[in-house]
């Protein structure tokens, strides 16, 4: 499967674009932050992506087990964390967004430049 | 055959993530992130990472979902149909894309055993957990011992994320606060079968909660896993029975609690630790035996993060949900 060798690495870019093109074409602010969550799902399959061992399995030792190939734990641990604090700032996020709805009456960023700039 | 379906599951997960952006009723979007997340948790299963797998299926297609459906219900759940730049973004996009693939083609290729990543510290965790922590997990061993300074870091950045949403929306609204219960608020206390269904699925929730943070050093599992789990087995119990029974069950007073206790315990290990000679978040001094002194802290440390993970999710829902009730 030589040709598909890549393939993983192509595919976080595309969705790290896709996140990237979220952020900067719409002005709704919670799809913004959909946005990037993706993009930041895209920076886990990198990292999880470089983890594995061909052959490997996850990295729980055997005991007794002999010529078990085990794949990379560092970057699990990274994202393990890096997923948790992702919800905990998305949720910061969006706090943000239910105070400016409450505030201007709208989640979309040129309607709130609209009422800042009178 | 492992490859062909990895491919597969990429492509389903691409072409969920462009119906995401497409889609312009938010509610559709929201749940299509979960199935998002759901899909990711299976590419990353069949990537050997069973522990990220286990946190991405609790906290992406659990947790997240239902934060993000109350924030729609406190403001709107249409996108208006304005696309700014939307020229530039494509072009911006294109151009980065093509740069960076044309990077990749010099990484090693997916599974190979000689990559960088696999030749510098990581054999080493992988030998010397045996000797050094002796559990089976190096995940959790890393996580929790060996980079214990790291996960202390992060446990305290969402602690001030719990924090910083606790002083964005409990503050009381312009708009005078009625406490009055709403029917929104009842719950779907009136709907049989979720009611039947959901009451019978969240103590088996929060059991396999239980067992994914104490049996975490020997398989998949540990505090922030733990603590996502037992969050959406509560968050369900709130969903069915209404927002104020769920409070009965785990008052405000102690969510506050488990917040900062979570985090004040990871850290009076450390200090503990400090007392007996040793390095801040060294467990090998906390007993005589150094192996049986890193199972202690490893246990502590998991249960401080637990508690936090847990508290702060929590807390979180509840400011969503207290919040719909008033406005």
């Amino acid at each position: 499967m030589e040709i598909f060798g890549l393939f993983n690495y192509w595919m976080f870019v595309i969705l790290l674009m896709t996140g990237i093109y979220t952020v900067m074409s719409r002005t709704n602010l919670i799809k913004k932050l959909i946005g990037m969550s993706i993009f930041q799902s895209a920076v886990f399959l990198l990292y999880i992506s470089m983890d594995k061992v061909d052959g490997g399995t996850a990295p729980i030792l055997q005991p007794g087990a002999v010529d078990v190939i085990y794949s990379n734990p560092l970057p699990q641990v990274l994202i393990l964390t890096a997923i948790v604090v992702g919800i905990a700032t998305l949720s910061l996020g969006l706090a943000l967004v239910v105070r400016i709805h409450e505030a201007y009456g709208t989640i979309e960023e040129h309607e709130i430049r609209e009422q800042d700039r009178v | 055959m492992i490859t062909l379906f990895g491919v597969f599951l990429l492509c389903l997960l691409l072409i969920t993530a462009i119906a995401i952006v497409r889609e312009q009723n938010l509610f559709a979007a929201v749940m299509l992130t979960s199935i998002f997340s759901l899909q990711m948790a299976a590419i990353f299963f069949i990537l050997d990472a069973a522990d990220v797998a286990l946190t991405e299926a609790a906290v992406g297609a659990g947790v997240a979902t239902v934060l993000l459906l109350g924030a729609l219900a406190l403001t709107t759940n249409h996108e208006q149909e304005v696309k700014r730049h939307k020229a530039m973004a494509v072009v911006v996009a294109a151009f980065t894309s093509l740069l960076i693939i044309f990077a990749t083609v010099d990484m090693p290729r997916l599974g190979d055993p000689m990559a960088p990543a696999h030749q510098h510290v990581a054999p080493w965790y992988l030998a010397e957990t045996p000797k050094q922590v002796g559990i089976p997990n190096v995940v959790t061993a890393i996580l929790a011992s060996f980079r214990g300074y790291d996960t202390l870091g992060e446990l305290f950045v969402i602690f001030t994320a719990g924090v910083g949403v606790l002083f964005l929306l409990t503050n009381s609204p312009s708009s005078s606060p009625s406490r009055l219960p709403s029917a929104d608020a009842q719950g779907l206390r009136h709907h049989l079968v979720p009611r039947v269904v959901g009451r019978l699925l969240v103590p088996f929730i929060v059991l396999f909660g239980l067992y994914v943070q104490f049996h975490g050093d020997f398989g998949p599992g540990g505090g922030f896993q733990a603590g996502a789990l037992i969050c959406a087995g509560l968050i369900l119990y709130a969903l069915i029975e209404g927002e104020s029974a769920a409070l009965l069950v785990v008052p405000r007073s102690l969510l506050l609690a488990l917040i900062s206790g979570g985090a004040l315990l990871y850290l009076a290990v450390g200090l503990a630790g400090l007392l007996r000679g040793g390095n801040f978040l060294d467990y090998s001094v906390l007993l005589s035996d150094p192996v049986a002194g890193q199972h202690l802290g490893i246990l502590l440390v998991e249960l401080g993060v637990g508690l936090t993970v847990t508290g702060v999710l929590l807390t979180i829902f509840h400011a969503f949900a207290a919040r719909e009730q008033r406005s």
